[in-house]
């Protein structure tokens, strides 16, 4: 059984190379802007979900602190006023601008969207891209731990240290594969659907500590499970690369090339910097784990 | 005499023929149209790609195969504390000594309750609820106490199976043993439970494929089986196929164990009426 499993394995791998190299292919041809002048300009080569309208997706609820008090249309949160900033550079005024909401799933899913473009902390991954388009990156983030103040994970400065520890993280994220690929436990990490299953699982100390991208641990830690801090973060460089947060789109939508027109747009006259430094609080106090 | 008889089972033979004839055009039927006018669907390519995609299910089939392991011990060790614990319930449920009114109170109170609540709310509540009373490791394992939950619930629905199949035996029966001079637990050991777990076992196997399935639930509070490995997968791949991959896994058990089921079932019915109208 073993051996099968292990000969699937690696061909699966040997596959999964073979992909990635047709990938990077199609990949350089992405940025490219086809010759659009402005993103306006892009948006009206192409179609929109509904004529004169943005519709944009995010999660139900959507989560602070990328969008306060789960109403994206206050412009209030990290994503929300990414969006519409992004709207903006596409031509769109702020009440021309729709919300739906949407489950990972629903984003996912092959059949016709009913947004124009969906954000919701997705990680851009070689693997994704198979199946949804992204945008280039509006956000870069590390991975956090977090634990309990007294927790078994306090006061670890390097990768070893964490190796003893039962972790845990949270399922649809790409901190699982961080757990398995960098940090390698020696125990089999937990996953959990949300922050309330993390929480009761570290009170029941099930685990030690939980992984998350740095400003969801931030955020977790400060309001939703008392008692815990994060306890470090991890440098991009570690082996993993850093995780990038994009805009999807559906994979036939040529919307994409005017969101990264946009993006471009945004981080070229420091609007995105200063939206970040504006909703995400910095995390220069944070220890790094190497 | 003789001619009678041979040119029935030559009808017979005959009427089988036709029936078979028959289930086999319209099964073909039914496949062509389906492999024929679904891939002439608009995005039919998009879906393919979504659910049906080689590289993805070849990448993740190895991992799920690995955890469903996990499933495979969570049964094993969940299913025969079911079967004794829920017996036991049944057997305390169809006590009839009066000293026993309590128990017989509790076991009711037991099969209402866990049989009332969704087993979610079960697994959340023992799995996370008893090791947060403070129980160190591995004392406080979700596994344990997951399967625990399991086996709880499980044993309500099965103990009523079991009450069912002890109800069904003709008060005469257990009359005949007692005028033996057997006692009330000699006659439930010897004469009673033989016969009601064997007129139980179709309804047995089906509250145990079904807590095959359940076996996922555990999932919710950490360990990574089959279902939770497809749908970290999933996100990893933005793509559906490693639950289509989780159940093809699932039918290689749960259809020879429904076929089995259903054989079970029929030969019972055949032992008991032996006959069988056609079409």
């Amino acid at each position: 059984m073993r051996k099968i499993a292990l000969t699937l394995a690696v061909s699966g791998s040997l596959l999964l190379a073979a992909c990635g190299g047709s990938d990077s292919a199609s990949d350089t041809t992405a940025p490219t802007t086809d010759g659009y002048a402005t993103a306006a300009e892009c948006v009206a080569a192409n179609k929109t979900v509904e004529d004169g309208v943005l519709t944009i997706g995010t999660g139900d609820p959507a989560y602070s602190p990328w969008v306060i008090d789960d109403k994206p249309e206050s412009k209030e949160g990290f994503e929300a006023a990414v969006a519409y900033a992004v709207a903006a550079e596409l031509g769109f005024e702020d009440d021309a601008v729709k919300w739906v909401r949407t489950t990972f799933d629903e984003a996912i899913q092959p059949g016709a969207k009913n947004f124009d473009f969906n954000l919701q902390q997705y990680s851009i991954t070689e693997e994704r891209k198979q199946n949804v388009a992204f945008s280039e990156a509006y956000y870069t983030t590390n991975q956090a731990i977090v634990g309990l103040t007294d927790s078994a994970a306090k006061g670890a400065t390097s990768l070893d240290d964490l190796k003893k520890l039962k972790l845990g993280a949270q399922a649809g994220t790409t901190s699982l594969d961080f757990i398995t690929e960098v940090i390698q436990p020696d125990a089999e990490p937990f996953i959990y659907d949300d922050n309330a299953g993390a929480k009761a699982a570290l009170e029941a100390k099930q685990i030690d500590a939980a992984v998350f991208d740095l400003p969801t641990a931030l955020y977790v830690s400060a309001v939703e499970i008392e008692g815990s801090a994060v306890l470090g973060q991890f440098a991009a460089q570690d082996g993993a690369e850093a995780d990038e947060f994009g805009l999807v789109f559906d994979l036939e939508n040529g919307l994409v090339e005017c969101a990264n027109i946009a993006l471009a747009t945004l981080k070229e006259n420091g609007s995105l910097a200063s939206i970040t430094a504006q909703w995400l609080s910095t995390s220069t106090n944070i220890p790094v784990i190497e | 005499m003789v001619s009678a008889q041979s040119r029935r089972a030559a009808y017979e033979k005959q009427r089988q023929r036709r029936s078979i004839a028959v289930a086999t055009v319209s099964s073909l039927a039914v496949v062509a149209a389906i492999v024929v006018f679904v891939p002439r669907m608009p995005r039919w390519h998009r879906v393919r790609r979504s659910f049906f995609n080689g590289e993805v299910f070849r990448d993740s089939f190895p991992r799920l195969l690995d955890a469903f392991v996990l499933d495979v011990k969570i049964f094993l060790w969940s299913a025969p504390a079911i079967l004794v614990l829920a017996m036991l319930v049944a057997m305390a449920r169809n006590s009839r000594t009066p000293a026993l009114f309590p128990v017989r109170v509790f076991t009711i109170a037991y099969t209402d309750i866990m049989r009332g609540v969704p087993v979610l709310l079960w697994i959340y509540l023992i799995g996370f609820g008893v090791p947060g009373l403070g129980l160190e490791r591995p004392w406080n394992s979700p596994l344990l106490w997951g399967s625990v939950a399991l086996v709880l619930t499980y044993a309500s629905y099965v103990a009523e199976v079991f009450r069912a199949g002890i109800e069904s035996i003709h008060e005469s029966q257990r009359a005949a043993a007692r005028s033996l001079g057997l006692s009330h637990w000699q006659t439930m050991r010897h004469v009673v439970i033989p016969q009601a777990v064997r007129r139980v076992v179709p309804a047995l196997m089906n509250d145990m494929v079904s807590l095959q399935k359940d076996v996922a639930l555990v999932s919710l509070i950490g360990p990574i089986e089959i279902l939770r490995r497809a749908g970290v997968d999933k996100s990893k791949f933005a793509n559906f196929t490693p639950y289509v991959a989780a159940a093809v896994i699932f039918l290689c058990i749960t259809v020879p164990l429904t076929r089995a089921t259903d054989y079970l079932l029929d030969r019972e019915r055949r032992r008991m009426t032996g006959t069988k109208v056609r079409s």
